[in-house]
């Protein structure tokens, strides 16, 4: 989707170890590794302007470990190749998780605020510290100018925990609490991506639509029927649902379903000049049209 | 799964911008809250509503449908329960502001209070904000209920935004010292945070002190359980003498409330001052709030009627 937003631009080029599918069809695309030797030529041969890592791997069911590393290596190497081959941007596609959910929380959340997404929630370490190296890999290499994306709750044909959440079949909720969301729709993220390109971009952005809503709202508005649960059975239910029958919910995630974890996105108005073109309604939409929920 | 039909009722759906006014309450609730709080009950919710622009919701998840009931149950217990006499209503100004009150009563009843007074009594009636507590955010369905009334957690992001809003928000810069301070110590002021006015400071907002006198005698405390408060993550226990006496007795005692709201104080300087500097502005609130407090006391004849 952001090549689709970027193709008639820019000359883009595409890597990915998992195959693409319906690419326009100027686009290059290579199936390898990026941490492969061949993938040093494709950035030797392409003499890139800017690289756009989208390819964060949020997927807890992996093993822990491997897609640590994998996180970790994939980036650390496509920041090779910025230094190596004089690179001048890196746009970097994190996500507003690493906030973390907290009851003292800040209705909206800005930029500067501590990462404390990693202590409650091990899966979110990854790209808390995958943002963290993109930040002080800033400051080591102060000609590539930097961007972060943290955007909320990416909705439409997308993988993410929300989304899995959603495609549960009884999404459980925590008896008692009902927090705010924000949703973002995926082509606004393509647009923020391709805003993020222009040479006066630089720094840390938070992403989200318009509006915001409560979550037992948003599972009325998108036909899901909740289960409510008290939050210790709930934990409980989970970590042995998701070790026996593989369900797409982990205890950590129960945080969620309890506090806020909302953005304030004043500076990707003023700096980046982002304004959502979806609200909660088209987030909704998007969710509605989600292929990928087999209801 | 049923999807709703057409996209134009489902936007209107969603912004809760159904036309309707938001006392969509049931008519018997209606005629009980006309009769029993105030004829105009519903001019009063639709002013607020239209205070929001229209919009029932907000980002800090306040729902006017949800509020309007809890107002009905609020209202009949200023009324009837506490009868609540509240004086000064026209200090409030008509922007944002910072209300500053004593905080008493082992539960927050007085804040509760306030925020119905100033829905029902003045003219044009307002929505106060008070801060929550973060434990409170903590609790099943009490956390919900706060949100859904309007409060908030008490964090200066938060309340700067309010403030820049125009709305009025409810400090007790006692804090929890302060509501559970046992009957010994009743309307001494404990020490108050800075925090209020370097709040108050920065978004320019004028500080009202408001002086809640009876609260202190609806659940007098013995002594403030810290130990065990402490040991199942309570930021206080107190110890009232209703605990003594099951089921009913555990209602607060129906003492006579008396809201007074004082002049509005404004106040000027840079607010990352010291906080020697700070405390001086903090101080002379607190003064214009024990002042409030004695002479209220002083002019009360009875602590039920």
């Amino acid at each position: 989707m952001v090549a689709r937003e970027l193709h008639r631009e820019m000359e883009v080029i595409g890597i990915d170890q998992r195959p693409f599918d319906d690419l326009p069809r100027d686009i290059i695309s290579h199936r390898i590794d990026i941490r492969r030797r061949r993938s040093r030529d494709i950035f030797r041969r392409s003499r890139a302007d800017a690289v756009v890592h989208l390819g964060l791997s949020y997927d807890p069911r992996r093993s822990g470990r491997g897609s640590h590393s994998w996180n970790i290596e994939v980036f650390s190497s496509i920041l090779t190749f910025i230094s190596d081959f004089r690179i001048s941007r890196l746009v970097l596609l994190s996500n507003a998780s690493v906030y973390g959910p907290h009851p003292d929380n800040p209705q909206f959340i800005p930029e500067d605020y501590p990462l404390y997404g990693a202590d409650t929630f091990a899966q979110i370490r990854d790209i808390v510290e995958i943002d963290m190296l993109a930040q002080s890999s800033f400051w080591r290499n102060p000609d590539c100018s930097l961007v972060i994306l943290r955007p909320v709750n990416i909705v439409g044909g997308v993988r993410n925990p929300l989304m899995g959440y959603l495609r549960l079949n009884h999404p459980p909720t925590v008896l008692g609490f009902d927090p705010m969301l924000q949703l973002t729709h995926e082509r606004d993220v393509a647009r923020a991506v391709r805003l993020s390109l222009k040479p006066e971009a630089k720094g840390i952005f938070n992403i989200a639509g318009t509006g915001q809503m409560p979550l037992s709202m948003l599972l009325r508005k998108t036909g899901r029927r909740g289960v409510p649960m008290p939050s210790p059975l709930l934990r409980r239910v989970s970590s042995l649902a998701s070790r026996a029958m593989r369900m797409d919910f982990l205890p950590r995630e129960v945080d969620y379903l309890m506090y806020t974890c909302m953005v304030d996105t004043e500076r990707a108005e003023k700096v980046l000049g982002f304004e959502p073109r979806y609200d909660m309604a088209g987030c909704i939409n998007a969710i509605l049209e989600d292929r990928l929920w087999k209801s | 799964m049923k999807k709703p039909d057409g996209e134009k009722r489902f936007y209107e759906a969603l912004d809760g911008r159904v036309g309707a006014s938001p006392s969509a309450l049931p008519e018997s609730l209606l005629i009980l809250a006309r009769r029993m709080l105030t004829p105009d009950i519903d001019r009063r919710l639709d002013m607020i509503l239209r205070r929001y622009h229209g919009s029932r919701r907000d980002p800090f998840g306040f729902d006017l449908g949800y509020a309007a009931y809890v107002l009905i149950m609020a209202g009949l217990v200023y009324r009837y329960y506490f009868r609540v006499s509240m004086s000064g209503v026209e200090n409030v100004p008509p922007g944002g502001c910072l209300l500053v009150s004593n905080h008493s009563g082992q539960i927050p009843l007085d804040g509760m209070m306030i925020a119905t007074g100033l829905l029902l009594e003045p003219e044009e009636p307002r929505l106060v904000r008070s801060m929550v507590e973060k434990w409170a955010a903590t609790l099943p369905f009490v956390n919900t209920f706060f949100s859904r009334c309007g409060q908030i957690v008490g964090r200066p992001e938060n309340l700067k935004r309010l403030l820049r809003r125009g709305e009025i928000v409810l400090a007790f810069p006692e804090g929890v010292k302060g509501i559970v301070k046992p009957f010994s110590r009743a309307y001494a002021l404990s020490d108050f945070g800075l925090g209020f006015m370097r709040l108050a400071l920065e978004s320019d907002a004028p500080v009202v002190p408001v002086a809640v006198i009876g609260a202190e005698e609806q659940y007098p405390s013995l002594a403030n359980l810290e130990g065990v408060a402490r040991s199942v993550r309570m930021p206080g226990l107190p110890l009232p003498i209703q605990a003594f006496v099951p089921v009913l007795g555990l209602l607060p005692l129906p003492v006579k409330y008396r809201i007074i709201i004082g002049e509005p104080m404004t106040f000027h300087g840079n607010p990352d001052d010291e906080d020697s500097v700070i405390e001086e502005k903090v101080w002379a609130v607190k003064h214009a709030l024990e002042l409030m407090l004695s002479k209220g006391l002083k002019e009360r004849k009875h602590i039920f009627w």
